[in-house]
């Protein structure tokens, strides 16, 4: 059986007390979870639903309608490539064959040192600065294959936090001089 | 850049305007202690008298949306800022959220003022995980400067504001959907009426506003609403944020006179087509709306009723260029992937027929189309079209439909090649397009 941090369960508590319903707490609830787990998993499930007062099929039901709760385990860095109309205009298609060839896997498959893994995903809202994609919880826009393989083989060496954390609302530290955002 | 009025970006490029300081040095704030002293009624007639319309894709007018708010139901009413933006090639809410915080938070209290509403949530989508930081920090300066909370300076006015992180569900947009999803459940619509206006978020009246119109208040309650009609055209008062996408040369987001003609807007914001290409088409205001093609844009002017007589609409102001070397077919089919991937399973017309229309177009690019495949993705679209409780079913249909209206000889050519091939050979047109994905 899986354990949850203190701090897990505190901020928990805090998100409840901030909504009218405390079932409001679920998404963000599960997003605790998931940076405790890695993924959600039944473990996930059941601590959520003691949590928020939910049946624990009514939490599953919401971690399985949003994409943005993994089911499976993915990297530690997920490559989410934006495929949608604006970004595919742009050069979006090589960038998902460049991951496909420098990692050796297919979307939704994790390298064998559990370090990295990609998808395809639908529009990110970033259509002015596409292609791009999301390294974890940052994006990086105005991508180049080449652009996206240096910050890779950096990730590599550096092994920076890109996560935002729900326990805290801070998002990672990045990479440094990469910009959090380049919309204008 | 011509001399648009600048209301929602007039102080974008300040590096501090994000925080509490650098808001409050350019007068931030200032508009809602006035308007803590006036009437409440009072601001939603001045809203109503701007003609600020939903700036989410709608177009509802906002006034309008706020007077049907039951006044004393015994209920508390509840705001909703409407920031899960989705749609394809839309992205001017996260300049917002990013750069301008604090004038979404300042809007937010001028519209709970005018509903008396105590408690509002900021929805945002789930992948903006910097707007959200942003929005976040903001909120704790504000709740720090006692601008949230009690008695909200010296008015006796209460007000708490959360903010939700969505998930990655497109459908979260639709006003319904977001409430449910608020709530604690998966997103899907519900059947109006009851408008959420009178039933809505914890089965209390709701509102819930798209950022940018949010945004618009502090200048409109600053200025008055003669000040903002007299910017645009009658119908379409004030000014609306493009995000402008796709192959031209100078992406971004532009906020603009309502009624600015799309040619030079594409010539003169846009920085004309890139390469040194030509326009092929353009798809003004977010993926669900009717194509246009170069050769109609004459005339047309950037505003919900000129777009209208076009045959097309503003909506969110996502608005994607082509150029020649686009194949239409290809937008139709990354399209149609998109609409059946965020469909969110509750209607069988939308659920099963956006499957069906993806694998049509599919198969006419794999070089494997039939005679009649236009004529089937009609019908299929006749059937999903006014058949489903939300508007994603006339979403999902209508670039489909607009694509081949538009441009029959592309969709033709592709399977009259295969008509013309000996059986079984197959089409290496696949591997020849420029949108092809990687599956």
């Amino acid at each position: 059986m899986a354990t949850f941090s203190a701090e897990a369960d505190r901020r928990v508590h805090e998100l409840i007390s901030k909504y009218p319903d405390k079932k409001s707490a679920v998404m963000p609830a599960l997003y605790i979870a998931q940076e405790e787990q890695g993924h959600v998993n039944d473990e996930a499930i059941k601590w959520v639903s003691e949590k928020v007062g939910m049946a624990p099929v009514h939490v599953m039901e919401v971690a399985t309608f949003y994409t943005m709760y993994y089911k499976e385990p993915v990297g530690k860095y997920h490559v989410q490539v934006c495929r949608t109309l604006s970004c595919a205009l742009r050069g979006a298609g090589q960038i998902t064959e460049f991951l496909e060839k420098k990692l050796g896997v297919s979307a939704h498959e994790v390298t064998k040192d559990g370090r990295w893994s990609f998808e395809e995903v639908e529009c990110l809202g970033s259509c002015g600065t596409a292609p791009m994609c999301q390294l974890n919880d940052l994006y990086c826009e105005n991508l180049t294959v080449e652009k996206l393989d240096a910050l890779m083989k950096r990730i590599d060496k550096e092994n920076p936090n890109l996560r935002l954390s729900m326990k805290t609302d801070i998002l990672g530290d990045g990479l440094k001089d990469l910009p959090r955002s380049e919309v204008i | 850049m011509t001399g648009h009025k600048k209301i929602l970006l007039q102080h974008i490029d300040k590096p501090d305007q994000y925080t509490m300081s650098g808001y409050e040095s350019r007068g931030g704030y200032s508009t809602i202690k006035k308007v803590l002293g006036m009437d409440p009624l009072k601001v939603i007639e001045e809203v109503k008298a701007s003609g600020l319309r939903g700036r989410g894709g709608a177009g509802f007018p906002t006034g309008v949306k706020w007077g049907f708010v039951p006044r004393n139901s015994g209920k508390p009413v509840y705001l909703l800022q409407n920031a899960d933006e989705s749609e394809p090639g839309t992205f001017k809410d996260r300049v917002l959220l990013e750069k301008e915080p604090h004038l979404c938070i300042e809007g937010m209290l001028i519209a709970a003022w005018a509903l008396q509403s105590h408690w509002s949530c900021v929805y945002i989508r789930g992948e903006y995980g910097y707007p959200y930081v942003r929005t976040v920090e903001a909120i704790n300066e504000a709740y720090k400067k006692g601008y949230l909370g009690e008695n909200i300076f010296g008015s006796g006015f209460t007000h708490h504001m959360v903010v939700h992180r969505g998930a990655g569900a497109y459908i979260c947009g639709e006003e319904t959907g977001l409430i449910e999803s608020l709530e604690g459940k998966k997103g899907q619509p519900r059947l109006k009426p009851p408008f959420p206006a009178v039933v809505g978020v914890y089965g209390a009246p709701t509102v819930v506003n798209n950022t940018e119109t949010l945004a618009a208040l502090p200048w409109i309650m600053e200025n008055g609403a003669a000040a903002y009609r007299a910017i645009g055209t009658e119908k379409s008062p004030g000014t609306k944020l493009i995000s402008a996408s796709g192959h031209i040369n100078k992406p971004g987001v532009y906020e603009i006179d309502l009624g600015y003609p799309v040619e030079r807007f594409i010539a003169e914001e846009c920085g004309g087509i890139w390469n040194g290409k030509k326009l092929k088409a353009i798809i003004p205001g977010g993926s669900s709306v009717p194509v246009l093609r170069a050769d109609e844009l004459k005339g047309v002017n950037m505003d919900y009723e000129s777009f209208q007589q076009a045959g097309t609409m503003l909506g969110s102001g996502g608005f994607i260029v082509m150029d020649e070397t686009v194949d239409m077919v290809d937008v139709a089919l990354n399209l149609a992937h998109f609409y059946s991937h965020e469909s969110c399973g509750q209607c069988t017309p939308c659920r099963e027929g956006g499957h069906w229309i993806e694998k049509i177009f599919h198969r006419i690019i794999d070089g494997k189309g039939q005679a009649g495949d236009m004529k089937l993705i009609e019908n299929l679209c006749a059937q999903i079209g006014g058949h489903t409780i939300c508007p994603f079913g006339e979403a999902l249909i209508t670039p489909a439909l607009s694509c081949m209206k538009k441009f029959p000889e592309e969709f033709l050519s592709k399977i009259k090649a295969v008509e013309g091939e000996t059986k079984g050979q197959g089409s290496g047109s696949r591997s020849s397009s420029m949108l092809a994905q990687v599956q």
